[in-house]
């Protein structure tokens, strides 16, 4: 997972914060795993930085990131 | 694993030993693979292969004394595979190989070879071709020695000729007619090395040191003589009664790796191993396998038609082991055998920067022993994986999302919420203690109260407690020697507590924990004490049918559990009908060693061969088998079952708990067990426990396909409504929330319902870690 590499798949469109009511932006976030770590185009809350990992982030390609990770 | 065990478990593997009829050939030809390229039509690459270890094979396959036939297996079941023939119709058929491209460049040193037989003729090629300048002296007028003296047409002159034709091409000096009649040390003076191959009784005529027979002495690994530099083999070793052609190859190749050595100055003597004959060490299995006559030759001067000898190279068994791969979807799913396999797991605990290739691969045996079992000299995979398990955990580079379920499972069934450990009202100690383990517990919380109600009639005249718990058997796969002393330890000490009980064990797993954790215990198994105290309840059900048994892996060499298991349902009054693997010989259902964790592919594929061996409904005696088996939709009955449901039709096709009610199950036999037997309440819920929730049969089914639990669920929403922190959708003004309460990071998708309740849409999780997530 490289930086605004194709993660983006439109969905973050549909959610806005709950709790600050505001839309979500896309921005860079840290995400990390077993030590290592690089920044990743997310959608997140402008005001209170909540994330949005959509389910096929979590189960395609950041699985796969994690597997390769699990096994260097 | 340092490098010497990983050498004697390479070792212990026979799958890459040599076939008998290649370990009986003194040259070592490669029977496999030319019968194999034959019986494919490739007579070339036959030949090819032949001619690696004899370098002149159209006189070999006419003359051949065959030893490869002698101790060919097929002996066994029918006539041997007719080596020889085939390999003449190689020489007849195929076109034979440019060696000569091999030649190395050529070399100063200057050899000489005292005798124009076979063996001599041998040494001279294989030296000429290592670069050498080889000169060949022969006292009469041609080449060949012995091989003249053979029938005409056994062996026809056109053939020696045609063989020998390679000589010239490989630039050797023949001088024929020439007697050697100087001393050797004067020729050896001359040239950088000889070979003296003289044949038979000519020891004392050449001044060689010899026996008593006249025959010569050399050093029987390297061929070296007394004389520095000077060697000998062939017919001179032996005398005129012995006569070998392919001997007589196999003595001119080693003399030839002598000569080549000791000209390069370096140890004669290292890494000779399996040079000449020797017995094989392969075991090829030959149950079952009929044997099929022999193409038989029309004149025994005469060869093979090539359809013939290809008919003939398929009778070849293509003889292997593979004894453990042939029974072991795992070792089958990966592709090789053991001798690789230690290789590989050797290389990835060895990997300092890089990618471990083999995690998966380790992670994924059930540890169930059967290839042991099987293995002709007892390698344990297993024992193997386990070990490699153990130093990745040290290593800290064992995967955390390998073992991670099951250690979180253990850590649930090891809290207050499961685990416990009590006398039966009224006592201070305990004779027996039922320690049903946690999963009979989370498959079928009911029966274990039927079971301690059971127990604690029938053995009225002792004191018999209960205690719940994991045994640790999860720490054990996980290679967590750490969580799995700390269970150890606690089980040691409750058990001191209660005054040492004897321990009454339904599940096999926890029963080779505690045998071999705790070897000072006393243990028993359910069944053994059911059926030797003759205290086997009356069954709800006694309508006969036929069933096969499936003996849990962990019970492989207790056959004191098989024989009762198998009295009680011959009790019950149902049939057996034996599968062929059962008893030792069982294999494991994938719960062991968390295959079907790391695995799930392969864990389908070995739940899908085990219940497709019968079409009778099976049963077992142990909860996590007959889970696996009945997901998959064989009808398969816990014992249990038999002992007391009234509808084991019901039993039978019941689909095993979820994860998350597993641990409800266990939780709840806790709670009726304190509550009904000794008058307690257990402790409150804690604040996310009372969070209500709704979904469809789909979501929760795909809620346990991800391994997400009711309780991480209950967590990220009780985090998310008091915190306020979550999306909405826009469209369906649907909420999701995210936390993390340990390693993994959980999403719910859900919505509050009027009645204070949450309906649940979709969950998901992963590990890696984005801001925020912590649970606060």
């Amino acid at each position: 997972m490289t930086t605004g590499d194709g993660i983006l798949t439109g969905d973050e469109s549909k959610w806005r914060c709950s709790g600050c009511d505001v839309p979500l932006v896309i921005s860079k976030v840290e995400v990390s795993y077993l030590g290592s770590s690089f920044p990743v185009d997310l959608a997140r809350c402008p005001t209170c930085g909540l994330v949005f990992i959509p389910e096929e982030l979590a189960t395609g390609r950041m699985l796969d990131v994690e597997q390769q990770l699990e096994d260097k | 694993m340092d490098q010497k065990s990983l050498r004697i478990l390479e070792e212990k593997c026979i799958q890459d030993c040599a076939p008998a009829c290649t370990a009986g050939c003194p040259a070592h030809v490669d029977v496999k693979k030319m019968t194999a390229a034959v019986g494919n039509g490739d007579v070339s690459t036959a030949l090819e292969a032949f001619m690696r270890a004899v370098p002149f094979p159209g006189i070999i396959s006419h003359v051949c004394d065959r030893p490869c036939e002698d101790v060919c297996i097929y002996n066994e079941i029918g006539n041997p595979i007719a080596i020889r023939a085939i390999e003449r119709t190689c020489v007849e058929q195929g076109s034979r190989p440019d060696f000569n491209k091999l030649r190395r460049p050529q070399r100063s040193e200057r050899v000489a070879i005292v005798g124009g037989g076979i063996s001599g003729l041998t040494a001279a090629h294989d030296l000429a071709r290592k670069g050498y300048r080889v000169t060949v002296y022969e006292s009469a007028d041609r080449l060949g020695g012995r091989l003249w003296r053979a029938d005409r047409n056994y062996l026809p002159a056109e053939v020696i000729e045609a063989d020998l034709a390679v000589l010239p091409d490989l630039d050797v000096e023949v001088r024929l007619g020439t007697e050697i009649s100087v001393p050797l040390t004067e020729l050896r003076a001359e040239f950088d090395a000889v070979y003296v191959a003289t044949g038979a009784g000519e020891a004392g005529v050449m001044g060689l040191p010899a026996d008593d027979h006249g025959n010569a002495v050399v050093d029987p690994i390297t061929f070296s003589t007394s004389i520095d530099g000077v060697f000998a083999g062939g017919g001179l070793l032996w005398g005129p009664e012995m006569h070998s052609s392919i001997t007589s190859i196999s003595e001119g190749r080693r003399a030839g790796i002598s000569i080549d050595r000791y000209l390069q100055e370096v140890s004669l003597t290292a890494s000779r191993t399996g040079e000449g004959p020797y017995e094989s060490c392969l075991y090829t299995d030959l149950e079952g396998v009929e044997g099929r006559p022999r193409i038989e030759i029309g004149h025994p001067d005469d060869g093979y038609e090539w359809y013939e000898a290809m008919l003939e190279a398929k009778r070849c068994l293509q003889c292997e082991c593979m004894e453990c791969v042939k029974v072991c979807q795992y070792l089958e799913d990966y592709k090789k055998y053991p001798r690789k396999y230690v290789r590989e797991i050797y290389n990835n605990l060895s990997i300092v920067q890089g990618t471990r290739h083999a995690n998966r691969f380790i992670n994924s045996c059930s540890v169930c022993g059967l290839c042991a079992e099987v293995c002709p000299t007892d390698l344990d995979m297993g024992e193997v994986v386990l070990d490699a398990r153990r130093t990745m955990v040290e290593q800290g580079r064992m995967p955390p999302s390998a073992h991670d379920f099951a250690l979180r499972d253990m850590a649930f069934s090891n809290s207050d919420k499961f685990a416990m450990a009590k006398n039966p009202p009224g006592s201070d100690s305990s004779n027996y203690v039922l320690f049903p383990g946690c999963q009979l517990a989370a498959s079928s919380p009911g029966q274990v109260e039927k079971l301690y109600s059971h127990l604690t009639t029938s053995l009225s005249n002792d004191q018999v407690g209960m205690m719940l718990g994991c045994c640790g058997a999860p720490a054990n796969w996980a290679g967590r020697s750490d969580k799995f002393d700390e269970a150890i330890n606690r089980w040691r000490q409750e058990l001191e507590s209660m005054g040492n009980p004897t321990i009454v064990l339904p599940c096999s797993s926890c029963f080779q924990v505690f045998k071999t954790a705790l070897p000072d215990i006393q243990i028993v198994s359910l069944w053994e004490l059911l059926d030797d105290k003759e205290i086997v309840p009356e069954p709800a059900t006694g309508e006969p049918r036929t069933v096969s048994i499936h003996d849990p892996c962990t019970t492989r060499h207790e056959t004191g559990i098989h024989d009762s298991i198998r009295r009680m349902v011959d009790k019950i009054g149902y049939e057996v009908d034996e599968l062929e693997a059962s008893r030792e010989r069982t294999s494991c259902c994938s719960y062991g060693g968390h295959t079907w964790l790391a695995n799930k592919d392969l864990s389908n594929r070995i739940v899908e061969r085990r219940i497709n061996e019968s079409d009778a409904d099976y049963v077992t005696y142990c909860a996590m088998c007959r889970d696996f088996f009945a997901a998959k939709g064989k009808r398969t009955l816990h014992i249990l079952d038999l002992l007391f449901e009234p509808d084991v039709d019901v039993r039978a096709t019941r689909t095993g708990p979820g994860y998350s009610q597993r641990h409800e199950n266990r939780a709840r036999l806790k709670r009726h067990l304190l509550r009904d037997i000794w008058g307690e309440t257990m402790d409150g819920d804690e604040r996310f426990e009372e969070i209500e929730l709704r979904m469809s049969a789909e979501v929760a089914a795909s809620l346990d396909e991800r391994l997400i639990l009711i309780e991480d669920i209950q967590r990220v929403i009780e985090h998310a409504e008091r915190t306020e922190r979550r999306l909405v959708n826009n469209e369906t003004g649907h909420l999701l929330a995210y936390t993390r309460p340990e390693a993994v990071t959980y999403w719910v998708e859900y919505l509050p319902t009027d009645d204070g309740a949450f309906e649940i849409f979709n969950a998901y999780s992963h590990r890696m870690e984005i801001p925020g997530s912590d649970e606060s």
